[in-house]
């Protein structure tokens, strides 16, 4: 696994694999987006607002899987001192935090026609608020400390103390009465939605998969450089230090 | 024509299904441009660095640059 913790690596990995994520990410969510709002029929019971459907649950799962790859990711740092295992959790962060937030937002815009209110404080819609603090908290510390390296492992302390809050959202809808239905596509039984729906759906999900790997890389690029040239910076101020 | 306003409408979920839309498309752009950005000027910076790095090394070397293999 330290063959891949070597930032030229990472690099030279990176090249290679974004053209392929940029692609899979506009085909997918092109694609997506048409069957999503064209190419699907609407629902018996909610009409044309099922449309939300594709934007809210892959934000949703996306919103889950940035943070058990944060988690993941910071375990990886603090227990084997993974050097880029950091830099690719904080590099996860927004981008999970994006989604979750547009899983709160879409999920209101979805919930006010159907179940006649914006919000509701019960399990699901809670704990996914909860996710999103999560994301912000982290986001906050990991840039709170002068010293990066004390910034990253206080934040994935963090991130690790608050994974216990994702398989609360997974099963919430099980665990306590709530307005939010219960899981139709990752369940026991194989999905109970039709392909016409699935259809959108998974290519949503993939194409915010391949963002993501997108977005990963050029945070992690932005990441490595800012190391460089901190370091370079501080032999910099070491040699004046000593030109004195 | 009629069929363009009947997308708007979205069977009088218009509003809600284009919102969602609308702002999932602004947030993740957002988030795109502003990765973009950074790590476009992370690494012009470095790149700056490096240079004026060489350009001294290989001033002290007499010419030679012994770190352009880096």
């Amino acid at each position: 696994m330290h063959r891949f913790a070597n930032p030229a690596r990472f690099l030279r990995l990176a090249k290679v694999i974004l053209p392929w994520s940029n692609a899979i990410a506009v085909l997918c969510l092109g694609s997506g987006l048409y069957f999503a709002l064209f190419g699907s029929p609407a629902d018996y019971q909610q009409g044309e607002s099922v449309r939300i459907m594709y934007v809210h649950v892959p934000s949703a799962w996306m919103g889950m899987f940035c943070y058990t790859a944060m988690a993941v990711f910071s375990a990886m740092a603090l227990i084997w001192k993974h050097p880029l295992a950091d830099l690719l959790a904080k590099a996860t962060a927004p981008v999970g935090a994006a989604f979750t937030f547009l899983c709160l937002l879409t999920g209101s815009l979805w919930g006010k026609p159907m179940w006649g209110t914006w919000w509701a404080w019960d399990a699901r819609l809670t704990s996914m608020l909860i996710l999103l603090f999560l994301y912000l908290g982290y986001m906050a510390l990991v840039n709170a400390f002068d010293d990066p390296e004390r910034g990253h492992k206080a934040a994935a302390i963090l991130a690790l103390v608050g994974a216990v809050n994702v398989p609360v959202i997974k099963w919430s809808v099980d665990w306590w009465n709530t307005l939010h239905q219960p899981a139709s596509v990752v369940k026991m039984g194989g999905p109970a939605i039709d392909s016409s729906m699935l259809v959108p759906l998974l290519l949503m999900a993939v194409g915010f998969k391949a963002y993501w790997i997108s977005i990963l890389i050029l945070r992690g690029r932005a990441e490595i450089a800012g190391q460089k040239i901190r370091v370079i910076r501080m032999a910099q101020i070491h040699a004046a230090s000593q030109g004195e | 024509m009629e069929s363009f306003q009947a997308m708007l409408h979205m069977g009088g979920y218009g509003g809600y299904v284009w919102s969602a839309y609308g702002v999932g498309i602004a947030v993740l752009a957002l988030v795109l441009v502003l990765s973009l950005t950074s790590a476009r000027k992370a690494e012009a910076e470095l790149d700056v660095l490096q240079q004026a790095r060489r350009a001294r090394r290989g001033k002290d070397l007499g010419g030679t640059d012994s770190e352009s293999q880096e």
